[in-house]
């Protein structure tokens, strides 16, 4: 009260009403305090003003003045105290109304002077004769923990808590299970966090278990929700324990919230691990079935909801909804993020029997409108011919029919997706080729571009024109991106192995220029090699640039095998939405990122051992890739959000016989600076070799294959994966 | 949980802001203005910045905004959200930027009750009603807060325990919503039915309902199904159906709120009869002119109609003129939207209805070909259930014994999800 705000203004006028002696001015004056307030003018002037209002028996206008106190409590804590006496007045009122409203006011004023006087009312509150009042309470307590954990501790709340799982009133129970979980969750977050034994971790014990079970069938929606995350963090004891859960549970599925079920989802997922009885396994998905696919005709928001986290269901169980496809089919007025999802999830779905189907839908989502999902269903089409092998000759002609509508980005989308399937199903549709490479002075985008150059090397033995096709580019070589400017040079090579007559001067042309007047280091690096190897050794040469490509297939999961445990412990999170760990988003800045990359480390020990097994077996068969023996391959499995970007990285040599770009190395030197990666970075033994300086371990990302991966490993492997983790892990836990 | 609540306007001014959590200050509503309410592409309904989420959902013209900053229940805070839009819906009539700014002081009493340091708290409209209202209410009725409060927490939170009633009466309305997707060729590509038993229930005392209808339950579909039973694939129920004695013995059992009330919702795919079959015969001539001619047929038994019959007929992007023809209804282009809207107000079972046009093109230089969105048909048919659904029972027991009248409706209807490709 030291400044008195100047006598004229909005301010002043207020202050004046609300002193008025009408009731009903001076209650007209608070809500316009309020709606002043809301639009983010500051009314902390009228602090003392509005606080002689409190004490009234009109309970809506006492509610307006907390609202007041809440919002400004923290700027004028020496005021504050003056309130302190009406509080702890109301918490004796008779009308439990009024006792829970002080209750959970006082909770939220977060001013230190108050909080002194928080626990004795707070202390009566919790054991109060009235479940309405204890139910606030109890959330109190959480809310005086985050606050001043001390208090909680001194005080017993947190016994007392523990006491009130047992109690009557179901709603009681669920506020009770809330503030238990909250407060158990910022201990847990604490930095350093706290030992496993501090009080404030809720531990479920069995006895829990079976209060909370039964109070699952009679409290409300939210209520269940809570108690749901709660059981789906108890450890049981034996197997018949978590079938005990998992059938108690299943009868929330037929919830008419969407969040129930979901959790009711998550709980059956986690307790499902330790189930082996297969019949229950399999009672129990399909009753997961049904309650999923009612979840599509919520509102969009739950339903994309919903979709990202049958996303991830299904990467699990990929027997889940087996039949249900059509269920999945976009309706036109769907919102695009809802249509995505589900392209997505129909290709995961595909089969035999329904790809017909699947491919009509395709085809009309392609001649939409909007260019993203245009783009995304031709993908869908490529994904689909990858993955069945009986339906690859309809696809082809589905994206023979599309290329025929001459609309750019679809014809430029449809040469990406027919690249892979030309290397899926090597020599099978050369027949394409013609149609493809009349479309050649439409493509503007690299990865366009670098597609069909790519296909054209392949075929060159079989393309008569290869070399006037691949003059144009080479012609236009500096102007063009990196991309194409390495798929051009490798398809030239390529075409000299095949038909060395007639294309000697076009490899020299392409050579000199991509070595003296390219400023790529990758594509002058190429160059160099191509240029050595051919003057060296030709046969060499032929051995590794014509050399018999591994198979590509369609990954099964998005994200690695931990990973996905993981978040289908996390269903109906955030992190289940976003598929990835919760540390890279509510991280507190480089924490965050440091944490990351911790069970990133994790997580590639584990796998590195099972790679090793598997090198052993596929080095005794990668004779022609001996050259390459001393080269090192950053083949780690990305963690975190690398993951859903960059979803398989391959071995270095096939990745270069591929012709692929874009070495992530490289690209993160560039970004972080060569000194953070170069002192972990292993070079290779001996630089005499030619192939040494050539940084290794890139993606078929420059390839546009993100969702495709060769399952054969790495010549060799010792695993130096951090260097390449770790710099992707600290640029995406920034974001 | 949720840290804060906001509503926005489309111009992105804060209409109601309430902070649960210190984890951020007020100024976080402007990052809300800039990164969604002026963006124009907006391609998620959850946007993160750094540690902090917000999760909007548009209604009319306002933005409904919850965010967080932690590894939140995305699903729990979107039912939330809607939940709210419901329980304004209810107690404003409306939900748009006017009843906002109107109500602005309920509204800030009603988040704080069903929203308590963020998480959910009581939401049933019914029992809110009983405590927070438009009227200001003095705390000196004691008794009264009493029982409110036993309500709100009490293991049937959604029913008073004094409720009485001269005429004891329950209506029930089955309302079925169909989505049919249908391909150029004419083969359906989905057909099902998804639908909501809505429940006025005008109840003395606490009466103890059971409710039966000729559904052959099948979660496992391998089952033997009965002549008559429809398959629903699932089905979920209000809060208020005991879930665990359904699970045992499918007998739908349950204390009903007063009012109205969703008993329940089903879904169901199989023998899904369409009531209006709509064939379509749209031809490109040239590139100067698209010719029209569709059909309308009622398929169901002619003492029976269907009622506010529109279809939306879409017209290419450069179309000029469209000259419609129609014997019944009233046909009108409508530019905005790149449509023909054919209205016909009834139509009887079994009857037939046509349309043709032409519609008028300017010549462009886009080469784009037309899209071709499918034609969108809203209708509605009383006492028909696409799915052949009916109720064959509703039991009410009380205490009391007394005679209870019960009225069955039922609605078949679609809007928005009815759509025929050409």
């Amino acid at each position: 009260m030291s400044i008195r705000p100047p006598r004229k203004g909005e301010n002043y006028e207020l202050s004046v009403d609300l002193n008025s002696e009408y009731r009903d001015k001076r209650k007209d004056a608070i809500k316009r305090v309020i709606a002043s307030m809301t639009v983010g003018k500051d009314v902390s002037g009228l602090f003392p003003d509005v606080l002689k209002n409190m004490q009234t028996e009109d309970l809506e206008q006492k509610k307006l003045v907390y609202l007041y106190l809440m919002n400004y409590a923290k700027t004028q804590p020496e005021l504050v105290i003056l309130a302190v006496n009406t509080f702890v007045k109301d918490t004796d009122d008779p009308n439990p109304l009024v006792r829970a409203l002080a209750i959970r006011t006082m909770g939220c004023l977060r001013a230190e002077k108050i909080i002194d006087y928080l626990s004795d009312p707070l202390q009566k509150c919790l054991r109060d004769e009235n479940p309405y009042v204890r139910k606030t309470a109890a959330l109190c307590v959480a809310k005086l923990y985050d606050l001043k954990p001390e208090l909680v501790l001194e005080n017993g709340f947190l016994t007392q808590l523990n006491d009130m799982i047992a109690d009557s009133n179901p709603m009681v129970v669920a506020n009770t299970v809330v503030a238990l979980a909250d407060i158990h969750s910022s201990a847990a977050s604490q930095q350093p966090p706290a030992s496993p034994t501090d009080p404030a971790y809720f531990t479920i014990s069995s006895q829990i278990l079976s209060r909370l079970l039964i109070a699952l069938n009679e409290c409300s929606e939210w209520g269940r929700v809570a108690i749901l995350n709660a059981l789906s963090r108890y450890e049981t004891q034996d197997e018949k324990e978590s079938e005990h859960i998992c059938e108690r549970v299943v009868p929330q599925f037929q919830h008419v919230n969407g969040s129930v079920v979901l959790a009711a989802v998550k709980v059956i997922m986690i307790h499902m691990r330790h189930v082996t009885r297969e019949d229950l396994i399999k009672q129990l998905i399909r009753k997961m079935a049904p309650p999923l696919v009612t979840l599509l005709s919520s509102p969009p928001e739950v339903q994309w909801v919903a979709l990202r986290n049958i996303n991830l269901l299904l990467q699990k169980r990929s027997e889940l909804l087996s039949n249900e496809m059509r269920v999945f089919f976009c309706k036109y007025n769907d919102p695009l993020y809802v249509k995505v999802e589900k392209v997505d999830i129909m290709v995961r779905l595909a089969n035999d029997h329904n790809v017909d189907a699947l491919l009509s839908e395709l085809k009309e989502y392609a001649s939409e409108v909007d260019v993203d999902f245009v783009r995304k269903s031709i993908k869908a089409i490529g994904q689909t011919a990858v993955k069945i092998d009986a339906a690859a000759e309809r696809c082809v002609n589905v994206l023979l029919d599309l290329i025929a509508t001459r609309v750019s980005y679809v014809v430029q989308e449809a040469v990406v997706v027919m690249k892979d399937i030309f290397r899926k199903y090597p020599s099978t549709y050369e027949g394409v080729i013609p149609t493809l490479c009349a479309n050649l002075d439409e493509l503007d985008e690299p990865e366009a571009k670098a597609s069909l150059i790519w296909i054209i090397g392949e075929y060159a033995s079989k393309i008569d024109n290869a070399d006037e096709l691949l003059a144009i580019f080479v012609d236009s070589f500096t102007e063009e991106s990196y991309q194409v400017q390495l798929q051009a040079l490798t398809a030239v090579v390529k075409l000299f192995l095949v038909k060395p007559d007639s294309s000697q001067t076009l490899v020299q042309r392409v050579l000199n220029t991509a070595t003296k007047d390219c400023d790529s280091p990758d594509v002058r690096d190429r160059a160099y090699i191509y240029w050595r190897l051919l003057s060296t050794d030709p046969g060499a040469a032929k051995a590794v640039v014509l050399a018999h490509r591994p198979p590509i297939s369609i990954q099964r999961t998005t994200v690695s095998p931990a990973l996905l445990e993981e978040l289908l412990g996390e269903v109906s999170s955030l992190a289940s939405v976003y598929h990835k760990p919760p540390e890279t988003f509510i991280g507190r800045g480089r924490v965050g990122a440091d944490t990351v990359q911790r069970k990133g480390a994790e997580l590639d020990e584990r796998l590195s051992t099972q790679k090793a097994l598997q090198t052993v077996v596929a080095g005794q068969q990668a004779e022609n890739l001996l050259d390459f023996d001393d080269a090192p391959a950053a083949d780690g499995q990305p963690s975190g959000l690398a993951a859903t970007q960059i979803l398989s990285q391959t071995p270095a040599a096939a990745n270069l016989l591929a012709g692929t770009s874009s070495n992530p190395l490289d690209d993160l030197v560039s970004i972080f600076g060569g000194a953070s990666l170069a002192p972990s970075t292993p070079l290779p033994p001996s630089n005499s070799n030619p192939l040494g300086s050539f940084g290794f371990g890139g993606n078929l990302n420059g390839l546009g294959t993100p969702a495709f991966s060769t399952p054969i490993p790495t010549v060799t492997t010792s695993a130096p994966s951090q260097p390449a983790n770790q710099p992707q892990d600290d640029l995406l836990g920034l974001f | 949980m949720i840290s804060a609540f906001f509503i926005f306007n489309l111009k992105g001014e804060v209409l109601i802001s309430r902070l649960y959590r210190t984890d951020f200050k007020r100024s976080i509503a402007d990052v809300f203005r800039i990164q969604v309410v002026s963006n124009s592409d907006v391609r998620s309904p959850i946007i993160t910045l750094g540690s902090t989420s917000f999760f909007h959902v548009r209604v009319n013209n306002i933005y409904v905004v919850a965010v967080t900053k932690t590894n939140a229940n995305a699903a729990l805070v979107f039912e939330y959200c809607y939940r709210f839009n419901n329980i304004a819906k209810s107690y404003f009539g409306k939900i748009d930027e006017e009843a906002v700014k109107n109500n602005f002081v309920l509204i800030y009493e009603l988040v704080d009750e069903i929203l308590d340091f963020g998480y959910p708290q009581n939401s049933e409209i019914d029992t809110l009603k009983s405590y927070i209202t438009t009227e200001s209410v003095m705390s000196t009725a004691i008794e009264e807060s009493s029982k409110i409060t036993i309500q709100a927490t009490g293991a049937t939170n959604w029913r008073r325990g004094d409720v009485k009633y001269k005429k004891n009466e329950a209506f029930v309305d089955v309302v079925e919503t169909v989505n049919l997707s249908m391909s150029a060729k004419g083969t359906i590509l989905r057909a099902d039915v998804d639908a909501h038993i809505q429940m006025r229930a005008y109840l003395t005392g606490t009466p103890e309902c059971k409710f039966g209808l000729n559904d052959k339950l099948v979660i496992d579909k391998n089952g033997p199904g009965g002549t008559d039973a429809v398959q629903l694939d699932d089905c979920q129920f209000h809060q208020c159906v005991r879930l665990n004695e359904f699970d045992e013995t499918r007998t739908i059992s349950f204390i009903p709120p007063d009012g109205e009330f969703e008993l329940m919702r089903y879904r169901c795919t199989s023998n899904v009869k369409l009531p209006l079959r709509v064939i379509p015969t749209i031809n490109e001539i040239g590139t100067s002119q698209v010719s029209y001619t569709i059909i309308v047929k009622a398929n169901f038994n002619n003492k029976l109609s269907a009622t506010n019959v529109v279809l939306r007929i879409p017209t290419p992007l450069n179309t000029t003129t469209v000259d419609c023809k129609v014997v019944t209804g009233k046909a009108k282009y409508v530019p905005a939207e790149n449509v023909v809207v054919w209205k016909i107000p009834r139509l009887q079972g079994g009857q037939e209805c046509g349309f043709t046009a032409t519609a008028d093109l300017t010549s462009t230089t886009n080469r784009q070909v037309w899209a071709r969105p499918p034609i969108d048909v809203e209708f509605q048919v009383l006492m028909l259930t696409a799915s052949g659904l009916i109720v064959r029972f509703l039991k009410v027991f009380e205490k009391s014994n007394y005679q209870s009248i019960k009225w069955v409706r039922y609605l078949t209807k679609a809007s928005g999800t009815y759509q025929i490709r050409f």
